[in-house]
């Protein structure tokens, strides 16, 4: 996996931090590996990682699976964070989510049957103005109700 | 008249403000250029940034210019200036917006810093949701190394400096200061004993200086206008303009950024009142850590440190939850303690377990199970987190919860004795 424009990304992160600090690296490589494999980790991949940088394999599977963002099982091809935090939950975001659970047919934790979604829930993403909002991929999608929420996943391919 | 935008949000309005030459066209780099020249000296700065009362913006509150003057800038060896931009307290939106719409003043402020604490590396370390912030931000870095304001001797200067950016990935307790440095070292977010603090061990066991966003692209204005100017614009203990994150039950959540000491009515107003015409309830003022004050009390106080103390609670990173008169608070409580359970680091005992206890006996109450002395037993959990953890966050899982039983008691108990809300109607 860590070879050509993987290992070129993961490479420029290595150049940010000091010379003898590559493990400062694990977490951007890790993320642009989750990236290169669909969505989501695997032992075999955390081991290629911890290779790469020459840390022990251990030290990788700490750091992912200590942070959220990090899947060790398949995620829908766009992966839904939805915020369940507080600003989120007083404007409607419970109710708006049990709407997008019986649109898409599926469980925080679980994928469609197409593979196109799976939900996640989450802690609060910074944009509690915007509430309810969700992240989708890279994009916040903020101030949603059940049409623009809809609107924007049947637009999504 | 509300002042607003006098500070960090003072481009917001031009098109493409996040842009160099929007910046440069009104008077961005100039410090910087001062700086480098000899003109500003690192003894002078200080001075400025500690007459300016400038407190830290991530919610502690400690005095910028003091925590500076930690660092010996000539002391041997490598030294780091951090920027906190994990901005992960629920309510609190303000430092994803600087990133957004000046970039420039958060770099130009980095830089300054820097030179100023002897450091000349940089790293912004930006929660990894904030994917289009990151963006912006790295175009600005970019913008600023072609235009000669980064890298190696900087316009002749003799000075090197340059920046980086580390991304979170979804850890709350990375905003915790000795937490995110760990977290740039490559490892698992946990918080280390304090002292040391960052400034005699920080980043790769060297000298640091950690600030927020909001504080460091606050500097490159404090030092244009001077440190009194920006005192001036406050009150007394609080210097200057502040970025109010407001949420909730209001017609026009949004950031403000207004002077130290506004009534908080006012902000009330700029964010449209509350919504649906209804009437506030109570605010948690500064962020999920922080603890609720009612209604009464709110209308009343002015928005600084000291007003909200005396209110009961804390400014925090100043992130103003705004809930109306039919809010369940039960809930809310139940809300915010599974937040605290799900982002402990678990690390500390009292932490690791108490936010589970206590968010499983606020589920057990919502669920109509609850037992008369769960009241009790929430205080008595909060009691035993509170004051034997490593760091903040095991405090703050029992600040708003506590406040809570104390101001609405009756809420809960209305769950215990009939299985619903005070709002159910039966
Ligand atoms: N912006 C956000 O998203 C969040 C903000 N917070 C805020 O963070 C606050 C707690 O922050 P902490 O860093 O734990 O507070 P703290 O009081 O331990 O430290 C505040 C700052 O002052 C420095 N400092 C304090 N005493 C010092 C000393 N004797 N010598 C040298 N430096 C010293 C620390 O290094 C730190 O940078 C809470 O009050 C909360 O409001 C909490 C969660 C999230
Ligand atoms: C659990 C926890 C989370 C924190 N999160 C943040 C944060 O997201 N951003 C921030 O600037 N400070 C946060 N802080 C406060 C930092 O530890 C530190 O005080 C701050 O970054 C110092 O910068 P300042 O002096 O400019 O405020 C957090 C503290 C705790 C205990
Ligand atoms: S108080 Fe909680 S979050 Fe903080 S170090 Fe201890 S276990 Fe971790
Ligand atoms: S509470 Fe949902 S983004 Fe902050």
């Amino acid at each position: 996996m860590i070879q050509g424009d993987v290992k070129k990304r993961i490479d420029t992160w290595i150049a940010n931090y000091p010379e003898d600090q590559r493990q400062s690296a694990t977490m951007p490589a890790l993320r642009i590996v989750q990236e290169a494999n669909g969505g989501h980790l695997t032992t075999e991949l955390m081991d290629e990682i911890a290779e790469y940088l020459g840390v022990a394999p251990i030290a990788v599977y700490e750091v992912a699976t200590f942070y959220g963002n990090y899947n060790h099982q398949p995620v829908g091809k766009h992966q839904i964070n939805w915020c369940n935090s507080i600003s989120c939950y007083l404007r409607g975001g419970e109710e708006l989510r049990a709407k997008l659970e019986q649109k898409l047919g599926v469980k925080p934790g679980e994928v469609t049957a197409d593979g196109k979604f799976s939900i996640k829930k989450v802690e609060c993403l910074g944009a509690c103005g915007g509430a309810p909002m969700c992240k989708i991929g890279k994009t916040y999608h903020e101030n949603l109700d059940e049409e623009s929420l809809f609107k924007i996943l049947d637009e999504l391919e | 008249m509300v002042h607003q935008n006098e500070n960090c949000f003072r481009l917001n309005h031009l098109e493409r403000s996040y842009d160099i030459d929007v910046y440069m066209a009104n008077g961005g780099y100039e410090v910087w250029k001062k700086v480098l020249s000899g003109e500003l000296e690192p003894a002078e700065i200080i001075e400025e940034v500690k007459a300016s009362n400038i407190r830290g913006r991530g919610g502690a509150g400690f005095p910028t210019g003091l925590k500076w003057s930690f660092m010996n800038r000539t002391a041997p060896g490598q030294k780091y200036i951090v920027c906190n931009s994990d901005e992960g307290e629920p309510g609190t939106f303000k430092d994803r917006d600087i990133h957004r719409y000046n970039p420039h003043a958060l770099v130009e402020g980095m830089m300054i810093a820097g030179y100023v604490i002897g450091a000349s590396q940089g790293y912004n370390y930006i929660r990894g949701e904030f994917w289009e912030p990151y963006q912006v931000f790295k175009k600005a870095i970019e913008q600023a190394r072609e235009a000669g304001l980064l890298g190696k001797n900087i316009l002749d200067s003799g000075w090197d400096f340059d920046l980086h950016v580390h991304l979170g990935a979804g850890a709350y307790i990375c905003g915790e200061e000795t937490a995110l440095l760990e977290s740039i070292e490559g490892k698992k977010g946990q918080p280390r004993f304090k002292p040391p603090f960052p400034a005699s061990y920080g980043l790769y066991g060297k000298p640091t200086t950690i600030n927020n966003t909001e504080t460091l692209a606050s500097i490159p204005m404090i030092l244009a206008k001077g440190g009194k100017w920006f005192n001036d614009l406050g009150v007394k203990n609080a210097g200057g303009t502040k970025l109010y994150s407001v949420s909730g039950h209001v017609n026009n959540p949004g950031n403000f950024e207004v002077r130290m000491g506004t009534p908080f009515k006012d902000l009330l107003d700029l964010a449209g009142g509350v919504w649906n015409d209804r009437k506030l309830k109570c605010v948690i003022p500064g962020g999920a850590s922080t603890a609720l004050i009612p209604a009464e009390k709110a209308l009343e106080m002015n928005m600084d440190y000291d007003s909200i103390a005396n209110a009961g609670s804390f400014l925090g990173a100043g992130s103003m939850i705004v809930m109306d008169e039919t809010t369940d608070i039960v809930k809310v409580c139940q809300n915010l303690s599974h937040f605290y359970w799900d982002e402990s680091c678990g690390q500390c005992t009292p932490c690791r377990e108490g936010t589970g206890w206590l968010m499983r006996v606020l589920n057990r109450i919502i669920e109509g199970k609850g037992r008369p002395e769960d009241i009790a037993a929430l205080k008595d959990v909060s009691g035993k987190i509170m004051g034997n953890v490593i760091c903040g966050l095991g405090d703050a899982a029992t600040i708003a919860l506590a406040s809570a039983v104390d101001l609405y008691e009756h809420e809960f108990m209305h769950y215990i004795e009939h299985g619903c809300s005070i709002y159910d109607r039966v």
